[in-house]
């Protein structure tokens, strides 16, 4: 570690790794209430637990993101971060506003928790991903503007470099588009046209350029290859994704009673949005075969490379298979969709968030890499985590299909709940896939509390 | 055997004209106005009154005399990129003045021809044709304007004598830029306004 500032990271890093846990205990809580429908009911119902397993994964990765910037911007804008103090208030203020928030959620209902925080004011709540407590929007957006004035600040007053310009692009777009959370107008149409602002363009713009950074920034470490080639890579990725995603928003609003040329221009565009994630994979193999050393922390490669291939499998391959207005006719809002959303999410952004955590941890604990057993350990729960990912990927993806032919394309349509019966057996096996992946947690969690043994060999 | 010769050098000698880096990037803009095109073709199958009808109200003239300006400004860029290989800067920032000229009356022609088609109350939600043809046109229109970006940066650099003999790469990359965008519109050209 160059800086001490960067130690800040290990706050947020930890921060996110414990409300990881608890999104994917939620998860599981949820995957079960598919198949047993009244489990830990009235405690828990299953709305509740949808919301905290959403909201708990975005939080994370903010945390996640957040961590990568302190981390990386330092070090990148060879200076010490501006105002490390403001840094770990705001952490504090994050973390204390989160916890609060679901606490809300698990402990009072929904509408009492909205005449609470006074949603009266300003109504903001009840919209999926954005339920937040207006309060606490108010309070993101309060620490976004605050880290974004330390790590801005950082990076001006510093050596600016394409990848810190980059993250700071997409974490200026992140808090940008996060301000249409505020938008709540009564129209339905428009309601839900400008929440895709944040929703879509969030995960398929802003945060997709500050992937591109943060894997650029650990490519470059662990490869050494040198900083001009990654920077063009990083360059055509960029542009790539925003000519695919901007109008790709198009994709979300065929059915919503949006004008009909957005069937046109949803379908054209979001078509080509799998290029810029297979891009990536091409970038991520190639630095690593050209690598010019052999860095010894060789799970953080195995994370690099991980999160390229599976964001092209759950972003690109997964987002095409229904994104084409005559196809989505049929799949809209079916499992297809959580499939899509569960791999898309874990291939692209937690594990760039868990890349830049198995890179940096290690030199934050005062060492350039773990020792082989706790990486031997860290890559098993890679495998556990990603192969059962892609198995509840394939399983909701079977859901899927056998609810669009029943539900919707049959001679003889049936109903949900009948339809729901029928594939059941999906959801069993997808409550054990995700079993797997507690499993594949627990160990990464495990891998951290490895004593490390470098000493005896070195 | 003498051609065969000529074949060796020429496969030796072969470079990509301008940075990998643009290619990359000309190759996933033919790609989506390819599949604008196909779409293009495939509705048009389902609807070729309406395209027909709608089709007569385009200014045929307006958008051949756009065609001559563009391929006369990749010309221009032609005879840019040959100024500076024989290391004369002065000729080159001329010429791709010259190249930008095109582009700007290109520009100035499609906006009449907007201002044109708004008047007349058309939209993009007039009819299917109208819709590509304002989204493909105006997409087209948002290339020119990047290729002319593009091509004043390069200008700029010449002028200030950042290119030489040697090392052009820079020209080369705006070249080919500015012929993908011209590539574009002598697809577009005759698919849109033309063929009935």
């Amino acid at each position: 570690m160059k800086y001490q500032s960067q130690s800040i990271a290990k706050l947020y890093f930890i921060a996110a790794i414990g409300l990881f846990v608890g999104q994917i205990l939620f998860g599981v809580i949820m995957g079960l209430q598919y198949v047993m429908g009244d489990f830990l009911f009235p405690y828990i119902p299953f709305n509740v637990a949808r919301m905290v397993h959403t909201n708990l994964l975005i939080v994370w990765l903010l945390f996640g993101f957040m961590g990568a910037s302190y981390y990386l911007v330092p070090e990148e804008a060879e200076r010490e971060l501006y105002a490390p103090w403001l840094a770990k208030l705001m952490f504090w203020i994050f973390l204390i506003a989160g916890a609060a928030t679901i606490l809300g959620y698990l402990l009072v209902p929904y509408a009492e928790l909205a005449k609470l925080t006074m949603n009266d004011l300003l109504p903001t709540m009840g919209r999926e991903f954005l339920e937040q407590p207006t309060i606490t929007k108010i309070g993101i957006v309060i620490v976004a503007l605050s880290f974004l004035f330390n790590v801005g600040m950082t990076v001006l007053t510093g050596r600016k470099t394409v990848v810190t310009i980059v993250l700071l692009t997409g974490l200026t777009g992140l808090a940008v588009f996060f301000l249409f959370a505020f938008y709540n107008p009564v129209n339905v149409v428009l309601d839900k046209y400008f929440w895709w602002w944040v929703v879509h363009l969030w995960v398929e713009g802003v945060w997709e350029l500050i992937m591109g950074a943060i894997l650029a920034f650990v490519l470059i470490k662990i490869t050494g290859v040198d900083r001009e080639v990654i920077e063009k890579w990083l360059y055509i990725i960029i542009a790539l994704t925003l000519i695919s995603g901007i109008i790709g928003t198009g994709h979300h609003y065929f059915w919503i009673g949006a004008p009909g040329y957005w069937q046109w221009f949803g379908s054209i565009f979001s078509a080509l949005e799998p290029i810029p994630f297979f891009v990536m994979t091409l970038f991520a193999f190639n630095m690593v075969n050209k690598r010019r050393r052999e860095h010894p922390n060789k799970v953080a490669t195995l994370w690099a490379l991980g999160t390229a291939v599976m964001a092209f499998l759950g972003a690109g391959v997964w987002g095409f298979l229904h994104t084409l207005a005559p196809v989505n006719y049929y799949t809209h809002g079916t499992q297809i969709t959580a499939a899509h959303g569960h791999m898309a999410f874990y291939g692209a952004y937690v594990m760039i968030v868990l890349t830049i955590i198995s890179y940096s941890m290690p030199i934050m604990r005062g060492r350039t890499a773990n020792g082989p057993k706790s990486q031997v350990m860290e890559m098993w729960s890679f495998w556990l985590m990603t192969v059962s990912m892609v198995f509840i990927t394939l399983f909701l993806t079977g859901a899927g299909i056998l609810q669009v032919y029943l539900q919707r394309y049959s001679d003889t349509p049936l109903g949900f709940m009948v339809v729901q019966d029928k594939i059941e057996l999906f959801y069993w096996m997808r409550e054990i896939a995700g079993v797997i992946f507690l499993i594949g947690l627990i160990l990464y969690i495990m891998s951290f509390f490895v004593k490390h043994d470098d000493e005896v060999t070195a | 055997m003498n051609s065969t010769v000529k074949q060796s050098e020429i496969t030796t000698k072969y470079h990509l004209p301008g940075d990998l880096a643009i290619w990359v990037f000309i190759f996933a803009e033919l790609l989506v106005f390819g599949i604008f095109f196909l779409s293009y073709a495939f509705s048009r199958a389902g609807n070729v009154e309406l395209f027909n009808e709608s089709q007569k109200m385009l200014d045929t003239a307006s958008g051949a005399i756009n065609t001559l300006l563009l391929i006369t400004s990749s010309y221009f860029v032609v005879r840019a990129v040959t100024a500076i290989k024989s290391d004369d800067a002065q000729r080159c920032v001329y010429w791709l003045a010259a190249a930008l000229a095109g582009g700007a009356g290109f520009l100035v022609i499609k906006s009449l021809e907007f201002a044109d088609k708004f008047s007349h109350g058309i939209s993009l939600g007039t009819n299917t044709f109208f819709m590509f043809y304002l989204s493909m046109t105006f997409f087209h229109f948002m290339h020119v304007i990047l290729g002319m970006i593009i091509l004043a940066a390069v200008l700029i650099k010449a002028r200030n004598g950042g290119y030489s003999a040697a090392e052009h790469t820079g020209v080369e990359t705006g070249a080919s830029y500015w012929h993908m965008v011209d590539l574009v519109w002598i697809v577009l050209f005759p698919l849109v306004y033309v063929i009935r």
